[in-house]
């Protein structure tokens, strides 16, 4: 099951490469795949959720490499779960999102599908040889879809994006091998419930060597630098997938290797953690305040937003009371949330973009009379990211700042207002590009077509669902997180 | 000299003879087209010759066969090199036929030269005796010297003869410390200077063997092209006729690590002299400054030369990871083993960039990068090759160059070498800035899909092998590991 799911998309994107091709066809044969393979998805979330346990699930495990003990071991739980889901939602969302790309239609849909593939394996893979294996394979599909079918300067930005993160994933390889070194096995589920004693170089560097990969991938200040530039200069399908679930690989990391493998470290060093935290969650804002570009503008709330991540696991630093899964939790939260929403917006505005042909902001002005579906779409999803309460966004950041407050009262109190300046940038972005005066150039410009409305439209309702219900999600989450919260941090 | 004698050096009378063979059909013969296929089938005979060996060693009581006045041991050791050695040599005479079709004459040479420099370079991973070493070094290096110059332009007579002074002045350099490490020891047979370093028969300690190591070292550098001893390399690249220099960079470079793993590992284990250290800096400056230069050139034969010398920098890491075992101490040798997969590997991806890189030359008549601009639209399967090789070359799975450094960075992990580890990877993260430079030339560029580039059936072969290779064992690299395993625990076994 996790296998089919897992290589669907490649198979998919071979066959599109071998065997399909007018733009039309591939187009379809790449929808029909995404389509599959959200149903895929949704199925093993589906699965997890029921059986509630927080155990892995639908587990696979065969011998691959023998003489080193490396093993093909993909499974499911409740951390990792939701973020296929959220994976699934993505994929046909950015399908739709490239229905316009005229440029080299094949290649295009064929490095899109091969993402997803090694996306998925970071989500499921329980090896930490695989798990680096699917993780550095994402580099290359991205670097392709950033440099070819980018705007601006899309080669520089692809080789940024490549050279922060190869750096980082180099420092985790040396991780990989000190923690194999010490305890001779590479499953990520025996290591996360064992004590890693007698390693090579001291427990804090492994847990740095590890830290700094996720932080440039989530990405944490000072290592956000190379996002803006990737972000706005990726295509739509790419900034989608970019924000809505590559970043979150990093958060993922952090919890499953960082927090459930290091607990004494995190715990130890959860105050340069809640340092980081507000760095990235003011000075993101800040700068977000600043931006004229609206796909850079997104990319800066990113890491913003993704600060608050971090913040959840800071909560598990040792406060006067005990440690509670409700900050971690919240972190979980804020990424699937943040998924949805970045993904909406990247979403929304690189429609926007392909009708106007300029993303900046004094430029634009007054969309919504042409085009008031994207504009509402928009503003849903700007609500949702400054935190409306009955939107998803509200839930995680309220589960992150009352997880994090006993622990950390004051700077969660700055944290708190970097909340203020979101709203800040949100509202005064959403009244300059659709409100005020029409600008008359985009007299020609009409609104949103089928293959863009119905992305728009799945989104906007898992964002409302989550809002409205976010124990759907949040359970499932919590269902691991709060024995792993008991077992290491108990 | 018995009958057995030749038995044991059977694969490499097979190959010598047929290369003498090809040199003179060429004379007589007026359709040329046969002269690769009589060399593939001298290739084909000599492989079974080996394979026939390594049943019988595998059969023998203490796994391996030792003749020629115990100066030739076959092992599995050298078995693996010598079916390695053989694959390059069948594959860059596959690959190259287009190229070579284009000479006027000395097509015969091409052929012979490269048979009787692999038959150098088959001996060179079976001997256990310094004299005998420095023979096969001589006999795998002075064909490739005339090979160089064969295209008699004056770019490939420089490289020609640059290659044969800095060999000459290697294997001096060679012959200088083998004449020490005798002086010392009494003996030229590796197991028994093993074995007076052991018995302490060595006057004033083993220590006084520094100097005689040290030579050997610089001798082998000049081979392996490893920092300090580099500077022939771009120069000779960039002029020797392309097919030469694939050849040149990986066989070359798998029989010299066959020497230096057998030299130093069986006749230098017990020395009280720190090599293994001293290869750990090496590799580290030669990772380095080979990437480092690397990123400047703007032509692909030196960029490719470049890399190479920071390749050897990585293979070297696993020379010098000697304590390396896996935790349960299952395997013992893992440096060792991380070599030779790494050689492995590195052959297939090297090869595969040189032949799609031959062909790209033969039709847009430049080696500047900057001249591949858009070639994917010309040439798709060929780009998509040079991407793939590209990639593994960095170690971006799936390819085989992730599992090659996995191995090696583990095995210098669990060395104790974590900072040789961490100038690896880091190398690694450099290197991907060139070497994804020329992907990006080739795809980004503004290119015709008209003007097709074409190429034989036998160049296809050759290509698709190897980025079969590539791919299939970057994803099931077990079988070869093990085979390397095998090879490596060989070598132990016979100090």
């Amino acid at each position: 099951m996790l296998t089919f799911t897992l290589f669907l998309p490649l198979v998919g994107a071979l066959f599109i490469l071998f065997f399909v091709n007018t733009p039309r066809t591939v187009r379809a044969v790449a929808l029909l795949i995404a389509l599959v393979e959200m149903v895929l998805a949704s199925v093993v979330f589906w699965t997890v959720s029921q059986d509630g346990s927080g155990s892995f699930q639908l587990v696979e495990k065969i011998a691959w490499i023998q003489s080193l003990n490396i093993q093909y071991f993909l499974g499911v739980d409740g951390l990792s779960a939701p973020l296929i889901l959220l994976t699934g939602l993505l994929t046909p969302c950015a399908v739709f999102a490239s229905w316009y790309v005229e440029d080299r239609v094949k290649e295009h849909f064929f490095w899109m599908l091969t993402l997803i593939t090694a996306v998925m394996g970071v989500f499921m893979a329980l090896d930490l040889v695989l798990f680096f294996v699917f993780w550095e394979l994402e580099l290359i599909p991205m670097y392709f879809l950033i440099s070819i079918w980018g705007t601006g300067r899309k080669e520089y930005s692809a080789m940024k994006f490549l050279i922060f993160t190869i750096a980082g994933s180099a420092f985790m390889l040396i991780g990989i091998l000190v923690v194999f070194l010490s305890s001779g096995t590479f499953d990520m589920t025996e290591l996360a419930g064992s004590t890693l004693t007698n390693l090579l170089i001291p427990t804090q560097l492994v847990f740095v060597l590890f830290f700094i990969a996720f932080a440039i991938k989530l990405p944490v200040w000072p290592v956000h630098t190379w996002l803006p530039d990737a972000h706005t200069d990726a295509p739509t399908a790419g900034s989608v997938i970019l924000a809505g679930v590559l970043i979150k690989m990093g958060g993922y990391g952090l919890i499953r290797i960082n927090v459930a493998m290091f607990p004494e470290v995190t715990r130890e060093y959860s105050w340069v953690i809640v340092g980081l935290a507000l760095v990235s969650v003011i000075y993101g804002a800040i700068v977000t305040l600043r931006q004229s570009d609206l796909k850079r503008l997104i990319a800066y709330s990113s890491v913003s937003h993704m600060g608050l991540v971090l913040l959840g696991i800071a909560s598990l630093g040792a406060g006067k009371s005990a440690v509670t899964s409700v900050g971690l939790n919240g972190s979980a939260m804020q990424m699937f949330t943040h998924g949805t929403i970045t993904g909406l917006m990247f979403l929304v505005v690189g429609q926007i973009y392909l009708r106007t042909h300029t993303r900046f902001i004094p430029d634009l002005g007054g969309l919504i009379v042409k085009m008031p579906f994207l504009c509402a779409a928009l503003v849903v999803s700007g609500l949702a990211s400054l935190g409306l309460p009955g939107l998803s966004g509200f839930v995680s950041e309220a589960l992150v700042f009352l997880g994090a407050f006993h622990v950390w009262p004051w700077p969660v109190a700055v944290c708190v207002f970097g909340i203020v300046l979101t709203a800040g940038y949100i509202l005064w972005m959403i009244q300059r590009v659709i409100f005020g005066p029409e600008s008359g150039k985009f007299s020609e410009i009409t609104d949103a077509r089928l293959p863009e409305i119905v992305p728009v439209v799945l989104l906007v309702a898992s964002i409302l669902a989550v809002g409205l219900y976010p124990a759907v999600i949040s359970d499932v989450f919590s269902s691991t997180l709060s024995p792993l919260i008991s077992t290491r941090f108990g | 000299m018995t009958i057995n004698d030749l038995y044991l050096i059977a694969p490499e009378i097979a190959l010598a003879s047929t290369g003498l063979i090809v040199i003179v059909l060429d004379l007589v013969l007026n359709n040329k087209r046969f002269l690769p296929v009589f060399a593939l089938l001298g290739v084909l005979v000599s492989v079974f010759f080996t394979l026939a060996l390594c049943a019988d060693i595998s059969a023998s009581s203490n796994g391996s066969m030792i003749g020629l006045f115990s100066t030739l041991v076959v092992d599995k050791f050298a078995i693996f090199f010598k079916l390695l050695i053989l694959s390059i040599v069948a594959l860059v005479v596959l690959g190259s036929v287009d190229f070579v079709n284009k000479f006027e004459d000395s097509q015969g040479e091409f052929y012979g030269l490269i048979l009787l420099s692999a038959v150098g370079m088959m001996l060179m991973a079976a001997t256990k005796e310094l004299i005998s070493i420095y023979i096969s070094v001589e006999l795998a290096t002075l064909p490739i010297a005339a090979l160089a110059a064969l295209m008699k332009t004056n770019r490939s007579s420089e490289a020609g003869l640059k290659f044969l002074l800095l060999a000459a002045v290697s294997s001096a350099f060679l012959l200088y410390g083998m004449v020490l490490v005798y002086g010392f020891t009494g003996s030229t047979y590796l197991d028994v200077i093993a074995g007076a370093v052991t018995t302490g028969a060595v006057p004033f300690g083993s220590s006084v063997m520094l100097a005689g190591i040290a030579l050997i070292v610089v001798g082998f550098g000049f081979k392996i092209s490893m920092v300090p001893f580099q500077m022939w390399v771009p120069d000779v690249y960039e002029g020797s006729p392309t097919p030469v220099v694939a050849f040149l960079s990986v066989a070359s470079k798998a029989a010299a690590f066959a020497v230096i793993l057998r030299v130093f590992y069986v006749g230098f284990g017990g020395v009280n002299v720190d090599w293994a250290s001293m290869f750990a800096v090496l590799a580290a400056l030669s990772m380095t400054t080979g990437n480092l230069v690397a990123m400047m050139q703007t032509n692909i034969k030196r960029l490719l030369g470049y890399s190479t010398i920071a390749q050897a920098g990585y293979i070297l890491v696993g020379v010098a990871a000697i304590t390396a075992t896996t935790p349960d101490g299952g395997i013992v040798g893992l440096g060792p083993s991380g070599v030779l997969f790494y050689l492995a590997g590195y052959a297939v991806t090297n090869l595969a960039a040189f032949f799609a890189i031959i062909v790209i030359n033969n039709h847009i008549n430049s080696e500047l990068i900057s001249d591949f601009s858009g070639i994917a639209k010309r040439a798709p399967l060929l780009s998509a090759v040079i991407a793939i090789s590209m990639i593994s070359l960095i170690g971006i799975p799936p390819t085989v160059g992730f599992m090659g450094k996995l191995y090696l960075f583990n095995a210098a992990v669990s060395s104790g070498l974590v900072w040789l580890a961490v100038v690896g990877v880091l190398n690694s993260v450099i290197s991907a800035y060139y070497y994804l430079r020329v992907v990006k030339t080739m795809y980004l560029g503004a290119g015709e899909p008209e003007n097709r580039i074409t190429y034989s059936l036998p160049v296809l072969v050759a290509v698709v092998v190897v980025v079969i290779g590539i791919l299939v064992i970057g994803i099931v690299p077990g079988p070869l590991f093990e085979f390397t395993e095998v090879a490596v625990r060989s070598l132990f076994i016979a100090s």
